[in-house]
């Protein structure tokens, strides 16, 4: 135990700084001012692997380091679509999970975000559309924000994120 | 006969070091698996080759001395060829794929779909030659015969595809009695997409992109396989700094994933220290590979003849500080995970896999040398520089959670000196060469030990420059059986950490 607490005493906080959002990557805009009403502070995202060769996983991963300290911009992953403001969708959309991301999207509550992440989640990247793969994410459920890279970095994954809420307008919590 | 006089027969073939070839008969097909297996073989992957009229049989075996293709021709294959499954358990999903993905059948009854749910017809196969017309199948739910298990109180529980955390799809059928899981099946294939049929749409001088991306945990590994592949049959030598940058790229990319999964395990047995101690480890590792290399994952690393990049003197010494950092690190938290009780509690005993059970199951790899299979490439068929860098082989006996846990500690361990070891030594020269088109028709493999286990890659070469049939094999394919057994007597709330100790792809697997 007292390894463990002076560990955690001679690491202190290595948080960093959250990057400026990048409106570059908005491509969609109908629902922000509607989320902007309805969410609290909290922005609850549900990550839904649709077919990925699991390279943006770990950069999902990565984002709740301590370094990058989502939880503390007041970004959490929840278990359930149900629980979810935002789906954060990864892979080209192969045909075996068409299904199954388009009741993730249904059982997600309105309003709701959707960011597509990586290459393939904004063009089908280098395994393209076949008679396994629909492609971009696109092709399935709207999107509104797209965050190319393989894998996008987590800075980058931020970057979406937050373009996909409104930057810069402080939010009014929903309570009562 | 003894393995030995089939390997006499046999011919070299090009890539990996340590390879041979041979072409049976139907009769032959048998009784050379039969042979392998008595002679302590390991099947490496299975897989269907089109011949003129229709596919033919390929299977490659791991013996300790080398590694054999074998093949059985589509004359010899006949209605149905005969399965290996009784003898190579982890066979029956291959043949399964294979009937699947190309049409031809194994005798084994089980003739359930592995790969194919419903989103395309059974009577179109993506890797028959020539490709057949794309089908626009409705995508719907398709009802799949999982095994029933019978008795007072026992019930069923299905998890997936969609999971509860940031993890890849698949499908898990638990019956258990209370908490006690009596048997786990497990469902893939969620995740196919079409990766076998597009390797044969690109350039063969410029597949290996599609290969990283096969498992994007593995893509050092899998680039490197396949360049091996390449390079082998085009009669390219690698030169000696591009060989070694490949095993600087394949040793980071072993710390890499090994830092995160020990911080997962921590965080699976409620240790949250210890995943955000190792994600901050694994983060700075990282950032010192965009750093010194160009990216955070090496995607784009390897290429055909060599490396993408150098490696320039002045990243040497930020690259060497950082890994003294984590290696100092690292042996601070193993204390700390030997020593804490709670941790110990979950790990030791949990999800064993005897040593037994794994020889008869073919468990591979990382989780195979946790439970005494004491095979790594990087030592018993060592390509270059593995040779020269004489790693150390980690192993457990007892095949637990913690088993597997230190053995990730071990192996990460020698990776730290492996590194240290090649920025001291590397060649100098050039790190790329040209690589010219493959004659047509000309087959070779590439084998190398990624952080998972063995990943091979077999090429064909198609006309100009194209790719007659790639199919890359992760060793998922081996391990995904073992663990519906290592579940077995377990509680369902140690899943999510048993299943995180052996960390299988389904990307890899599904294709």
């Amino acid at each position: 135990m007292l390894k463990t607490l002076r560990q955690i005493a001679s690491i202190g906080i290595v948080s960093e700084p959250a990057p400026q959002a990048d409106e570059s990557l908005r491509i969609r805009q109908h629902l922000q001012e509607r989320i902007r009403a309805v969410l609290g502070r909290a922005l609850c995202i549900r990550h839904i692997d649709a077919g990925s060769c699991n390279g943006c996983e770990l950069e999902i991963h990565a984002l709740n380091n301590p370094l990058y300290n989502l939880e503390g911009l007041g970004v959490r992953f929840v278990a359930s679509p149900r629980h979810a403001d935002l789906l954060l969708v990864t892979g080209p959309v192969s045909r075996h999970m068409e299904v199954a991301l388009r009741r993730t999207y249904e059982a997600t509550p309105d309003p709701k975000l959707v960011v597509a992440l990586g290459d393939c989640g904004c063009t089908g990247g280098i395994f393209g559309e076949n008679y396994a793969s629909r492609g971009r994410v696109s092709n399935v459920i709207a999107v509104d924000v797209a965050v190319p890279g393989c894998p996008p970095s987590p800075t980058r994954i931020l970057q979406g994120i937050l373009a996909a809420l409104a930057p810069g307008t402080p939010r009014t919590p929903a309570r009562g | 006969m003894p393995l030995r006089a089939w390997l006499e027969r046999s011919d070299a073939h090009p890539g990996a070091p340590g390879l041979r070839a041979l072409t049976v008969t139907r009769s032959q097909w048998r009784q050379v698996a039969l042979d392998l297996a008595a002679g302590g073989a390991r099947l490496l992957g299975m897989w269907a080759s089109p011949d003129k009229r229709a596919p033919q049989v390929r299977t490659a075996f791991l013996a300790d001395r080398g590694g054999l293709i074998v093949t059985l021709p589509e004359a010899e294959a006949g209605a149905s060829y005969p399965g290996i499954e009784d003898l190579f358990p982890s066979a029956g999903r291959m043949q399964r794929a294979m009937a699947d993905l190309s049409g031809i059948r194994s005798t084994d009854p089980d003739a359930r779909p592995w790969l194919r749910h419903a989103a395309w017809p059974g009577n179109y196969l993506p890797l028959a030659d020539p490709p057949p017309q794309a089908t626009d199948a409705e995508p719907r739910i398709d009802a799949y015969e999982f095994v029933r298990v019978e008795g007072d109180g026992v019930h069923e529980i299905a998890v997936g595809p969609v999971h509860a955390g940031t993890i890849e799809p698949g499908h898990f059928r638990f019956s258990v009695v209370g908490e006690k899981v009596l048997r786990l099946e497990e469902r893939l294939g969620y995740v196919h997409k079409g990766i076998e049929q597009r390797f044969t749409q690109l350039p063969i001088l410029e597949a290996h992109r599609l290969a990283a991306r096969v498992s994007g945990d593995s893509a050092v590994a899998f680039s490197w396989a396949y360049c091996q592949a390449l390079e082998g049959l085009a009669g390219a030598e690698l030169p000696a700094r591009a060989a070694w940058l490949r095993a600087l790229y394949l040793e980071l990319e072993r710390i890499a994933n090994h830092l995160g999964d020990l911080g997962a395990l921590g965080n699976d047995a409620g240790f949250a220290f210890g995943l955000a101690q190792f994600s901050r480890l694994k983060e700075r590792l990282l950032r010192a590979s965009q750093e010194a290399l160009g990216e955070r994952y090496l995607m784009e690393a390897v290429v055909p003849g060599g490396t993408r990049r150098d490696l320039t003197p002045d990243a040497l010494p930020r690259l060497r500080g950082c890994l003294l950092h984590l290696e100092h690190e690292v042996l601070t938290l193993r204390t700390i995970y030997d020593e804490h009780e709670g941790v110990r509690d979950r790990f030791n005993g949990a999800g064993t896999v005897s040593a037994e059970l794994a020889a008869r199951l073919g468990l591979t790899g990382l989780a195979g040398r946790a439970s005494a299979q004491a095979f790594d490439l990087r030592i018993d068929l060592p390509c270059e520089p593995y040779a020269s860098l004489a790693p150390a082989k980690s192993g457990r006996t007892e095949g637990d959670v913690a088993a597997r846990v230190a053995v990730r500690f071990d192996e990460l361990l020698e990776s730290f000196r492996l590194v240290h070891r090649i920025l001291e030594a590397l060649p100098g020269g050039s790190h790329v060469i040209p690589v010219h088109v493959p004659a047509e028709g000309t087959c070779g493999a590439g084998l190398i030990e990624g952080w998972r286990g063995p990943v091979f890659v077999a090429l064909e070469a198609g006309p100009a420059g194209s790719i007659r049939r790639c199919h890359p094999h992760d060793p998922s394919w081996q391990n995904w059986p073992v663990l519906e057994h290592a579940i077995i007597g377990n509680i369902v709330p140690d899943f999510p950490l048993i299943n995180k100790s052996f960390n299988l792809s389904y990307s890899g697997h599904d294709l």
